[in-house]
């Protein structure tokens, strides 16, 4: 091993049923450095720090660890914990209820000679630690009185007292806001200058550059680079991650389309929803495809949910075909022509034990409302057309959802807002960890409804996706609307949209 | 044969038909004229029109406890209780307040049912704000009612037993004049053929189990999951409300202390029985009622082997656990891996 | 996508004003209050005497046991509505072991503990291994106690002098405090107040279970898994186990409760602690105790029993007006407090 390296893992590979999550993928953390895994949804950042803490059994690769014999294979987080890797993830994961001294010391409290918890020298520690790390609380307070920064801090500062050397630190800022962040950078530059390698994982890329030594990029599962963060300027790194090689497959979109600008579908002005995203204005014609581009977590998903009303915007006006309007539940949306594929499929998407035709079927029931139910005949053969048109494979139409392939799922909860036949519809990464061959025939749905004279709203992390499909990109970075690109001045390329979501620097 | 004989189990009704079939068998074996119907006084009389009789209290509840269980993963314990409330409330309004025996009505019988039927509704108009609302847990929300209902309902009767000495009122419990059947079964068979059609004309059932499984889903696809969340408690507590009045009916009084006792436990046993997951999800209406069934033929068997109404919840809490350790994930998970090593174990010693 | 937990600055710390603190407040308050009330109306049927208040612990002192243990459960995030059957099933068989098989007391009281440790163990391990939800469990629970009460005997059964003399010397010793605390009744002659070895119990059980909460493993790790589960399994804790025991500990108390319980009322039937799983979980929540678990403690419980113990009084006081209206009135504050909790609650990830 190298000198200074203190993790080491080489050729992970992890699959799970149908999918192959990690493939070759490696990871170098030394000592004393801030070391930022970057990457974009399915990149296989989250799989491959869960092999490493024992979440997930890696199917086969290497794993070695300064000063560990021999390859190491966790078992439990308890396991990754007693070698000296600990994790803090985004939701604290500790127990608000209990005192900022309780949080650190559970499990471990020191006690006195009847085996009492010795509380006075419990808090004496905890203050010592905290004081040591520079954290200003009281720590026999609860945890849940502190802010989410500092109660990450608290997870960190238990984290290190625990002797740990690897800290993983799981998006710890993407709740924070900018004072918080740099109390936590803070923190972080005086860990590693004990000599603790932290591994940093992050969507915001301004923190990347503020406070990490190296970067290692992955897509699809596998390896990209390991760069130090001078070698690897903004753009750059954004190339690395959406990957720039182009399958060169014939651009979907004929030239041209969008150019006339038929009148205006949806309009919003000044729309926000507190604590997610600024105020933001929106604007699609009717028969356009309009990209969100942006990184996760940019508010992408946060401004369509808002103009849906998934979330409710508190801010702002919404128009549509020229009226005020006014939505309360996502009823109201449906009702007046709009629809919403949400990003997360299983939780928001699929109702997992239901049949394919009751999915496909639903929103059309919601907008008849309750009293008007579709009748069999007519719920079969709105079925059978989708399963055929978006060549869904299914045993039959009576299976439940759940047991069909991820891809097949997407198409029938497309199908479900295809029924309704909507003026606007929103379809939030509705290719996301779908084949290659089903991408494309989503993505060519897309442009045939456009066609038709369908406004959609396009979010994709992968950047050529969107080239492809859309006219126009509204660019989203850290909550905010930023700006957008068309394509008025011939086809957009990728370069321009990188540099838009970079932003700052043009290094 | 193997094959066939799994897939049979697999059914939902299975569960319920298989049980109801071994209970009646053992009844047989230990009393031949088991089946045997006969005609006294000119109506029906034999052990199973008695279950059929019986049950109909069961069923309608188990009707209303299905949609709750479905759509909130969690149980109605106040139907019981409901069922006394609603029983004193009619009875109450039908004799005047205050007077604990009565040959004359105070107020037409419609006005009192209705009566009894809308507090009934209000109780399950309130385990339906807390649960749906205020996102309380199921059961504790009900657990105010379980005990607060009969409460209210002793207090509405001055503590007294009511009687309603009114032949017309007794029809509800047992029989209509030339009519050879008892009236609960005609009741119990209308509230099921009602809901039935109602789930089946309306997108009801639908919207029920879409909420039960992924309730955030629903929302999003332009469900209202908090007001169908409410109306089926709402449901709930009418139900319980028809159930009362036939148990008030049979006795023609309101006996707040024994009306709907331990009737919580067999509505909830119908719906596990009836092979609905307790977790919530879709469901089987006549799965549950076939289950109510059973019960109350479990009841009757236990009875006529001596065995008391206030030891009968003895063997159906254990059915209960029985039926929820069985369908626990946790459970089968431990079997799988049970079975795993032995088969790593048999591997080895190959 | 969405964010819950969203940003909150330091200086607005200070301002979120803690409603569990609150919720304390408002119950001790509310005892005083209620108790005052009941001082200056019953005045002349001798509620202001210092005996009237130990009375409330001697006929509540099952309760608190009962209480304490419903805390502890509840502190995880469960429930268990099964202790009222467990009393009158443990009630009945100390009737029935005394009185008609004359079984001596000691042996009686032995098995009764030991019962209430098995009965907890099983819906424990049901709960904390099987992982079904523990409403469930505990009703199973409720309807099986219920139901061998019956099975062991049908019938009332009093204990009296003549079947068991110690158990009867137990629950008529009299533990009289200085006779300067008593008062002058018509005749002149001065009653000093006295209170009966189940409130010495009582409060043991208090006091033990405070210390148990407070300064053990075990108690602090009952609030770790209340408050977060997957965070307290990921610090090393087993959650199951503690699960399992905090139910184990939930039947035991129960069970010396029943004790206390039996040795007030001296006998065992069907009917006996109907719907007391109520009067426990209204005691436990109105002293602050969490449903959704993670907050709460005796103390609180202990006023909450108390707040209890007074509306009964205040109806029995009366004279006039039925008891269940004790019952009715348990049931409007528990979801009172229970509205008021989620409102805590709505407000708290409000301002977060």
């Amino acid at each position: 091993m190298e000198n200074n390296v203190l993790i080491e893992m080489r050729n992970i590979r992890k699959t799970f049923p149908g999918v192959v999550a990690l493939d070759n993928a490696q990871l170098t953390l030394r000592k004393g450095e801030i070391h930022a895994l970057m990457g974009e949804n399915g990149a296989g950042k989250s799989t491959i720090i869960k092999c490493l803490t024992g979440v997930y059994e890696r199917d086969s690769g290497d794993v070695f660890m300064d000063g560990v014999e021999g390859n190491i294979h966790n078992h439990s987080t308890m396991d990754a914990q007693n070698i000296g890797i600990a994790t803090v993830y985004q939701e604290v994961n500790l127990c608000p209820n209990l005192s900022v001294a309780e949080n650190l010391f559970i499990g471990r409290a020191p006690t006195n000679r009847w085996g009492a918890v010795d509380w006075k020298t419990m808090n004496k520690k905890a203050q010592k630690i905290m004081d040591d790390l520079d954290i200003q609380v009281d720590v026999t307070r609860n945890l849940e009185n502190y802010s989410i920064a500092i109660q990450q801090m608290v997870a960190i500062a238990r984290a290190v007292d625990m002797d740990c050397r690897v800290l993983i630190l799981d998006e710890p800022t993407s709740s924070l806001d900018d004072k918080e962040v740099e109390k936590l950078f803070r923190l972080m530059r005086q860990l590693r200058n004990k000599g603790v390698g932290i591994l940093f994982v992050t969507h915001f890329l301004e923190q990347v550059y503020e406070v990490c030594d190296r970067i290692t990029v992955m897509r699809n599962g596998q390896f990209v680079g390991d760069y130090t963060v001078a070698e690897l300027p903004r753009v750059k790194l954004v190339a690395a991650m959406l990957g720039k090689d182009f399958d060169d497959l014939a651009a979907i979109r004929k030239e041209g389309t969008g150019k006339e600008e038929g009148p205006v579908c949806v309009g919003c002005k000044n729309m926000s929803h507190k604590g997610t995203i600024k105020p933001f204005d929106f604007v699609i014609h009717k028969g356009e495809v309009v990209g969100l581009t942006g990184l996760l977590g940019s508010g992408r998903s946060e401004m369509v949910r808002c103009i849906y009303g998934a979330d409710r915007s508190q801010t702002g006006e919404e128009k549509m075909n020229g009226k005020v309007i006014h939505i309360h539940q996502p009823l109201d949306a449906i009702k007046l022509g709009m629809g919403y594929l949400p990003d997360d499929r299983k939780a928001e998407g699929c109702i997992a034990d239901l049949s394919v035709k009751e999915n496909i079927i639903l929103a059309l029931q919601a907008r008849q409302g309750i009293f008007h139910r579709v009748s069999e005949a007519k719920q079969n053969e709105i079925a059978d057309r989708y399963i055929r048109e978006l060549s869904i494979k299914t045993p039959n139409r009576d299976t439940p959802i759940s047991q069909l392939s991820g891809g097949n799922q997407q198409k029938v909860i497309l199908a479900r807002w295809l029924a309704t036949n909507p003026e606007f519809l929103i379809l939030d990464e509705p290719t996301r960890g779908i084949d290659i061959g089903t991408k494309t025939e989503i993505q060519k749905k897309v442009i045939e409804l456009a066609e038709q004279g369908m406004s959609v709203v396009f979010i994709s992390s992968e950047l050529e996706e969107m080239l492809r499909t859309c006219s126009r990109l509204y660019v989203m970075r850290d909550g905010q609307n930023v700006g957008q690109i068309t394509d008025e001045n011939g086809p957009i390329t990728q370069e321009e949209v990188m540099q838009a979501i970079a932003g700052g620097d043009k290094s | 044969m193997k094959a066939k004989w799994k897939a049979l189990t697999k059914q939902q009704l299975f569960l319920p038909i298989f049980s109801l079939i071994v209970v009646l068998l053992i009844n047989l074996i230990k009393d031949p004229g088991f089946f045997q119907i006969g005609l006294q006084n000119g109506v029906l009389y034999g052990r199973l029109i008695d279950i059929l009789n019986r049950g109909s209290e069961i069923a309608i509840l188990a009707v209303g406890q299905t949609l709750v269980v479905a759509v909130s993963a969690g149980t109605d314990i106040s139907v019981g209780s409901v069922m006394s409330l609603t029983a004193c409330g009619t009875c109450m309004m039908l004799a005047g307040y205050g007077n604990n025996s009565v040959n004359e009505l105070a107020v037409p019988m419609g006005v009192g049912i209705l009566f009894g039927l809308v507090l009934a509704l209000l109780c399950g108009c309130m385990n339906g704000a807390l649960v749906a609302k205020l996102k309380i847990q199921p059961m504790v929300a009900t657990l105010i009612l379980y005990t607060g209902a009969r409460a209210i309902g002793l207090v509405l009767c001055n503590n007294q037993i009511t009687y309603i000495r009114y032949e017309p009122y007794k029809y509800f419990g047992n029989f209509i004049p030339g009519c050879p059947i008892p009236t609960p079964i005609f009741i119990a068979a209308a509230v099921i053929a009602l809901m039935t059609l109602f789930l089946k004309k309306t997108a009801l059932g639908l919207y029920i189990q879409s909420v039960g499984i992924n309730s955030k889903a629903s929302r999003i696809s332009g469900i209202n999951a908090d007001m169908i969340c409410f109306w089926c408690y709402a449901i709930c507590g009418l139900c319980a409300g028809i159930a009362g009045i036939i148990a008030s009916s049979r006795i023609y009084s309101a006996d707040s202390n024994n009306i709907g006792l331990n009737y919580e436990m067999d509505a909830i046993l119908a719906v596990a029985l009836g092979g609905n997951n307790l977790g919530g999800g879709k469901f089987n209406l006549s799965g549950s009622i076939v289950g109510a069934y059973t019960i109350q033929a479990i009841t009757t068997t236990l009875l006529a082997m001596g065995v008391s109404t206030d030891q009968a919840p003895v063997v159906k809490a254990i059915i209960v656990i029985a039926i929820v350790v069985v369908q626990a994930p946790a459970f089968k998970q431990m079997l799988a891996e049970r079975a795993a090593k032995k088969n790593a174990v048999r591997k080895e010693a190959a | 996508m969405m964010k819950k937990q969203a940003v909150q600055t330091d200086g607005s710390m200070k301002k979120t004003f803690n409603g569990n603190n609150m919720l304390l407040a408002i119950t001790i308050i509310l005892f005083v209050v209620m108790y005052t009330i009941g001082c200056i109306v019953y005045r002349d049927k001798g509620f202001p005497h210092l005996q009237t208040f130990l009375n409330l612990f001697i006929t509540n002192a099952g309760l608190i046991c009962v209480a304490c243990g419903m805390t502890c459960v509840m502190l995880t995030g469960g429930i268990d509505i099964s202790v009222g059957s467990l009393i009158a099933m443990d009630c009945m068989l100390l009737a029935w072991g005394m009185g008609i098989k004359g079984i001596p007391c000691i042996p009686m009281v032995l098995l009764i503990l030991l019962i209430g440790i098995v009965f907890g163990s099983v819906q424990g391990y049901l709960i904390g291994y099987l992982e079904i939800q523990p409403f469930i469990v505990t009703m199973a629970g409720l309807f099986f106690g219920r139901g061998m009460t019956a099975v062991i005997c049908t019938d009332q059964i009093s204990i009296t002098q003549d079947m068991n003399k110690m158990f009867y010397s137990w629950a008529n010793a009299k533990i009289t405090l200085p006779a300067f605390l008593g008062y002058t009744n018509k005749k002149g002659r001065v009653i000093a107040p006295f209170i009966r070895p189940t409130v010495l119990i009582a409060l043991a059980v208090v006091v033990v279970i405070f210390l148990v909460l407070k300064y053990t493993k075990f108690g602090r790790a009952l609030y770790a898994v209340g408050g977060n589960p997957t965070s307290a399994a990921m610090m090393g804790l087993n959650v199951k186990k503690i699960k399992m025991r905090a139910y184990m500990l939930s039947s035991f108390l129960c069970s010396i409760g029943a004790i206390c319980y039996c040795l007030n009322t001296m006998s065992g039937s069907v009917q006996q602690a109907r719907g007391f799983e109520m009067d426990a979980i209204a005691s436990s929540v109105i002293g602050g105790t969490l449903l959704t678990g993670g907050v709460g403690n005796v103390i609180g419980s202990l006023f909450g029993c108390l707040i209890n113990g007074t509306i009964t009084q205040l109806v029995t006081t009366n004279g006039k007006l039925l008891s269940s209206w004790a019952n009715i009135a348990t049931a409007a504050l528990l979801m009172a407090f229970i509205i008021l909790q989620s409102i805590f609650a709505m407000i708290k990830n409000r301002n977060r």
